[in-house]
């Protein structure tokens, strides 16, 4: 008996990482912009895209995926604003991969949207490790996390492109500390862009808006 | 808790090659890990050893390499380490950036087969 090293050198999440790349190139191809979500559960991603949604139909073709382990309460909510929304249940998977948002592509919009929006699972730690073939990966914390988000969870933000402040109406009351939360968020991720918005109010919901479409005439351009 | 997913993708891969080398057992696998992979060592071994209990792969060790985080530092103008996962800016001078080298690693890199 003797023993050998044989040597492998591949990505453990090369199976996802080979389906994310496809789906990016599909997108590019179709010229579909997609924003992927994440945050922790309660952080109002439902209620932030719930407003972004019926913002951005005005002017654009918009469609989301809304991923949880249970429910299609997230759809029927989104349904409202009157875009195509599709629910992905997870069951026990605690994130979205890239497989489940190809199946579920598959077949249902008759059109290709402008915008795909992709609400993952409330979670701030397993998404971090999967790449959906997103354009922009948007991380969300409320004003009553606490500032100190980005130091407990320092990988999802490293992964996201923007981080955006929710519940910027309760801010005050929650004595949030804006500066402390932007020193923290740039710890973490050296210039990372913050926005602010509150969906009960609307408040930064137009600078959200301009801030994206600059972010969509860039790719475009590409 | 995505570590059980993780371990199953790694599992399957050990399996895959392992078939080319049938009768030998295989006796280790050797990861590479950054911290920014999202990934958490001790879950990941305590994962793969649950799902490899009734196994042939019981036997299968799981070797982790650390990977440390580095950034291209834009004023040292060479890759640096950082002060933490909290604070990405080089050990050197100082400088916050987010352009970052490796700490992002989740690798297969080997197994070890006794034949």
């Amino acid at each position: 008996m003797k023993t050998r090293l044989v040597e492998m050198r591949q990505k453990v999440l090369k199976q996802n990482d080979v389906v994310a790349r496809e789906l990016r190139q599909r997108f590019h191809e179709a010229g579909i912009f997609v924003v992927s979500l994440v945050s922790s559960p309660g952080t109002g991603k439902t209620a932030f895209l719930e407003r972004v949604l019926s913002q951005a139909r005005e002017k654009y073709k918009v469609a989301a995926l809304v991923g949880d382990l249970a429910t299609d309460n997230d759809a029927k909510r989104l349904a409202r604003s009157q875009t195509p929304v599709k629910q992905i249940i997870t069951g026990t998977v605690c994130h979205l991969e890239a497989e489940m948002v190809r199946s579920a592509l598959d077949g249902w919009l008759p059109e290709d949207p402008d915008i795909l929006f992709i609400e993952n699972v409330g979670n701030l730690v397993c998404p971090s490790s999967y790449d959906l073939g997103e354009d922009l990966r948007l991380v969300l914390m409320s004003v009553t996390e606490g500032e100190d988000k980005p130091l407990k969870y320092p990988t999802i933000f490293n992964t996201a492109d923007v981080a955006v402040i929710t519940k910027m109406d309760l801010a005050e009351a929650v004595e949030f500390d804006m500066e402390a939360a932007r020193r923290n968020i740039h710890a973490v991720r050296p210039g990372m862009e913050i926005l602010r918005v509150s969906a009960k109010s609307g408040v930064g919901f137009e600078q959200w808006q301009s801030w994206l479409e600059a972010r969509i005439a860039i790719s475009a351009s590409m | 808790m995505h570590e059980l997913s993780i371990a199953m993708s790694i599992l399957e891969a050990v399996e895959e090659e392992a078939g080319r080398h049938l009768p030998a057992k295989v006796t280790a696998v050797h990861l590479k890990i950054g911290p920014l992979s999202g990934v958490v060592p001790s879950a990941l071994i305590s994962a793969f050893e649950l799902i490899t209990e009734n196994t042939e792969f019981r036997i299968c060790r799981m070797v982790i390499e650390e990977t440390p985080i580095l950034i291209h530092c834009p004023t040292c103008r060479t890759e640096r380490s950082v002060e933490s996962i909290q604070q990405m800016s080089c050990t050197v001078c100082g400088t916050a950036t987010a352009d970052v080298a490796s700490g992002r690693e989740l690798d297969v890199c080997a197994m070890e087969i006794c034949e």
